[in-house]
């Protein structure tokens, strides 16, 4: 990594807590230029919250945030942002290339005019994700994987520096799952952007990843696939006994939670 | 038959019928859009109630109308989250509302016929001056409405990344909706409060089966707005029967043939499109991935109503 | 008061009234929880288009309004089992119903009658309602009731997990086209009470804020009559005692249904933390699975 370059991502003792509730406590992180992150935790972990941190949507209870730089804010275009879920059903028509479309100008006010940079724009993104045969479809009738794409190509738009995906291999069978895990490391690498993507299972990252940000039970640990995804790293993040168990050329986290 | 254009009041009918057509044509896609149909209908009848308050106390109806739509929009905005117990909020709100109506037309000892106009509208009674402030005030919300327009449609289709963009969702949300109130409380009093609501959701329910393009959506709900509102200015001036059926009906009509038929079509053509993209193997992988996704919207639900 | 209760209309009223009560709350539990509330405002809205064409007909405007709600309801179910998307649909057939209403109104007004059929309608009749309908509402609540007990399990499954459901050999589709025949006539007959406008201070107000006070099934019904009952008897007491205004019926019933909802929702946020709440995405009728 280039250590002359500012960290993307920094955060010192951070705390998020809601109420009573202490969803992370002490978060210690940095991050990197083109580094490849994969969050990981059980559901309730906190980390699509971590994610709303950097967003600037929600606010710290403790500790200091700054994305590149600076305190995180709402509207950053440097950073891409594709949340966990499926647009649309198919009742309601958008085409593809309009949803990407939004990632570009789509908080500006008016109605925009159409203009040949712009598609030239959408189109080069497009086939950067590999998602031109499926331009004009309506969105509603795409497969989860080919929303995924349509979905970071949005992100992408803004050129940013920082990438944060929600989940993006969520209900994705294998192959879809190995394509968009492809198609992320190729922008990793090929933009030098950071991408801190949530996920359920490390094993698809396997191969791309850099480190793995650990979540649990307000804790959190940050290192390689290595250091954190051991028995005994993760019985301690759990608090009881967690066996990490390799077969297959895979990992398996034995007694957690999901 | 055509000799009714020489008179008046049928040309201020049709100037005013066809501003109101453009207006609701827009909003109503946005509504519709943002599952905000119940509160489409429900927002004219609330003002229909704030009209009879006003009645009462011998105030210009408008300012009844604008009262209690623009109260109620709030209160929707802020109370409304996720759809389903929007639908409830929205429906007691303007339960509510109509009992407060109901109190008012009693209380009140007049002739209530002007307050009932209100409700089932009469497009005709329409003076000049009506038609120039209509005029004048679509213009404004078709202004406002076009500068609001992307990051409206970004935040009704994605709030999250939207959000994250810096759009401010809630705040537009709840701007959008005083901008509907406000366009109630103004036209309801030409076409009335079943006939608004018909204006609003018919031409784009129609249009949005069919069509992709956001903006042609739009355009065409305003070409079959201005369409339905001429055709039934027309058969009321020429026969007897009230013209919010002739329109309610039209719009039906129009709608009832896409509804029934517009899955096969753009279902076929879409499956249509990507057999020959992707090749036959690529259909069994995407059935597996249609089932997960099946479930985990089952589960999805489960979640989200267990609460 | 009670000496009134020697006159027969009273009697009407109150009967009429309490067995509305009893059926509209119960199913009003299961259009909270289904999410139907906008169908049901559909089908008291077509209602309305029955009741009016009945009244040129000359066949009573109950029958009329059962009519063709139930016909609709069959329409409504024929849609299909999503929620979403639906209430355009809805909101279609809504508006094809009030324009016919609005045209039979007028037609009725047109040959000689006066307004008031409308206005009855809309505003309810509960003081007018006849020994005859007090019958046929007897008739259809006992058997809407019965078949809501008997369909109880199954039904409170095919809402809350319809996929599940249906896998488990629940008929779903069929529950879901009973479950709004059923509707309609609880609709048709709230009507009665307190008219087209405000069928949901009967409908939806007591059960919504029912369910907001307790999540078991059973225990939100049972509360949801008892609100119901509350909100009619003292409705029809106030109105015939009288505060001196001659105020209609419908009118203290939704006013007090609408703010004991509102203060269950008060109540509501002060028993539950306040959490970061994802964004509402208006097009999807629920919240993504994935929490934090």
């Amino acid at each position: 990594m280039d250590e002359r370059q500012d960290p993307i991502v920094e955060l010192e003792h951070v705390r998020i807590q809601f109420g009573k509730r202490t969803i992370l406590d002490d978060v210690n992180v940095t991050i990197s230029e083109g580094e490849f992150i994969a969050i990981l935790g059980p559901n309730g972990a906190g980390k699509s919250t971590l994610l709303k941190l950097l967003l600037g949507l929600i606010k710290p209870s403790a500790g200091i945030v700054r994305v590149l730089g600076r305190p995180p804010r709402r509207g950053n275009s440097d950073i891409g942002y594709a949340p966990q879920h499926r647009i649309l059903e198919a009742d309601l028509a958008l085409r593809a290339r309009d949803v990407v479309g939004f990632g570009l100008d789509g908080h500006r006010w008016g109605t925009g005019f159409p203009s040949h940079k712009r598609k030239a724009t959408i189109d080069t993104i497009l086939r950067e994700v590999d998602a031109s045969a499926f331009a004009e479809a309506p969105v509603g009738q795409l497969s989860g994987g080919e929303q995924q794409r349509l979905l970071i190509a949005q992100a992408l738009l803004s050129n940013p520096r920082l990438l944060l995906l929600d989940e993006p291999l969520a209900n994705l069978d294998i192959i879809h799952e190995q394509e968009i895990v492809a198609l992320v490391q190729g922008i990793c690498r090929s933009r030098n952007v950071a991408v801190m993507l949530v996920s359920h299972d490390i094993n698809p990252l396997l191969p791309v990843v850099d480190r793995v940000l650990y979540m649990a039970h307000g804790q959190s640990t940050i290192g390689t696939t290595d250091e954190v995804i051991t028995s005994a790293t993760l019985s301690k993040l759990y608090g009881s006994q967690v066996e990490v168990v390799q077969a297959l050329g895979r990992l398996f986290v034995v007694g957690a939670e999901t | 038959m055509f000799d009714i254009f020489q008179y008046q009041f049928i040309q201020n009918a049709f100037a005013a019928g066809t501003c109101v057509a453009i207006v609701a044509a827009i909003m109503g896609y946005f509504l519709i859009v943002r599952g905000l149909t119940f509160a489409g209908h429900a927002l004219p009848n609330i003002g229909f109630a704030g009209a009879a308050g006003a009645v009462l106390l011998g105030v210009d109806p408008v300012i009844g109308l604008l009262v209690f739509t623009i109260s109620a929009a709030i209160a929707i905005g802020i109370l409304g989250k996720a759809m389903r117990e929007r639908d409830i909020a929205v429906g007691i709100i303007m339960t509510f509302a109509l009992g407060l109506g109901i109190l008012f037309l009693s209380l009140y000892s007049g002739y209530a016929e002007r307050v009932y106009s209100i409700l089932f509208g009469q497009i005709v009674g329409i003076s000049q001056q009506n038609v120039l402030f209509t005029a004048v005030s679509s213009l404004l919300t078709l202004v406002v409405l076009l500068i609001l327009y992307r990051p409206l449609l970004f935040s009704s289709f994605d709030p999250e990344v939207a959000e994250a963009r810096g759009v401010p969702v809630n705040a537009l949300g709840l701007a959008f909706l005083v901008l509907v109130a406000i366009t109630i409380s103004i036209a309801v009093q030409i076409v009335g409060a079943l006939l608004f609501f018909t204006l609003l959701i018919g031409p784009a329910a129609s249009t949005a089966r069919i069509i992709q393009r956001p903006l042609w959506v739009i355009l065409l709900a305003i070409i079959l707005g201005i369409c339905y509102t001429w055709l039934g200015i027309f058969f009321a001036a020429n026969g007897s029967w009230p013209v919010s059926f002739y329109i309610a009906t039209i719009s039906f009509a129009v709608y009832l043939p896409i509804r029934l038929f517009s899955p096969l079509w753009i279902g076929h053509r879409a499956r249509k499109n990507m057999a020959t993209r992707q090749g036959p193997l690529a259909s069994g992988v995407q059935n597996s991935e249609d089932e997960q996704n099946d479930a985990t919207k089952a589960s999805g639900r489960v979640s989200g109503i267990s609460r | 008061m009670f000496q009134l209760l020697q006159y027969d209309f009273v009697q009407n009223a109150f009967l009429a009234g309490t067995l509305i009560a009893i059926m509209a709350t119960t199913i009003g539990y299961f259009v909270v929880l289904r999410a139907q509330a906008f169908a049901g405002e559909a089908l008291a809205d077509i209602g309305f288009a029955g009741a009016t064409g009945a009244a040129i007909l000359g066949i009573g405007s109950l029958l009329g309004m059962l009519g063709l709600s139930l016909l609709a309801a069959l329409g409504i179910g024929a849609l299909g089992e999503r929620v979403r998307g639906r209430d355009i649909e809805i909101g279609m057939i809504l508006s094809f119903a009030l324009g016919l209403g609005v045209l039979f109104l007028s037609i009725y007004i047109q040959n000689g009658a006066n307004a008031n059929a409308g206005v009855s309608v809309l505003f309810g009749s509960i003081l007018t309602v006849t020994r005859r309908d007090v019958i046929i509402t007897l008739i259809t609540g006992s058997v809407t009731l019965l078949i809501l007990a008997f369909l109880f399990r199954p039904l409170l499954f095919a809402s809350i997990d319809p996929e599940v459901a249906q896998a488990r050999g629940v008929p779903v589709r069929l529950l879901s086209i009973v479950f709004l025949l059923l509707l309609a006539v609880a609709t048709a007959e709230a009507v009665l009470v307190i008219g087209v406008l405000l069928v949901f201070a009967l409908l939806i107000a007591p059960a919504a804020a029912a369910e907001r006070l307790t999540h078991r099934p059973l225990s939100a019904i049972i509360l949801s009559v008892i609100l119901g009952l509350t909100f009619t008897w003292s409705g029809l007491i106030l109105a015939f005692i009288g505060t001196g205004h001659n105020l209609p019926v419908s009118f203290y019933i939704s006013t007090m249904a609408a703010l004991t909802y509102f203060a269950s929702m008060l109540i509501a946020r002060f028993r539950s933390p306040r959490r970061y709440r994802e964004l509402p995405h208006p097009n999807r009728e629920h919240i993504p699975v994935h929490t934090h």
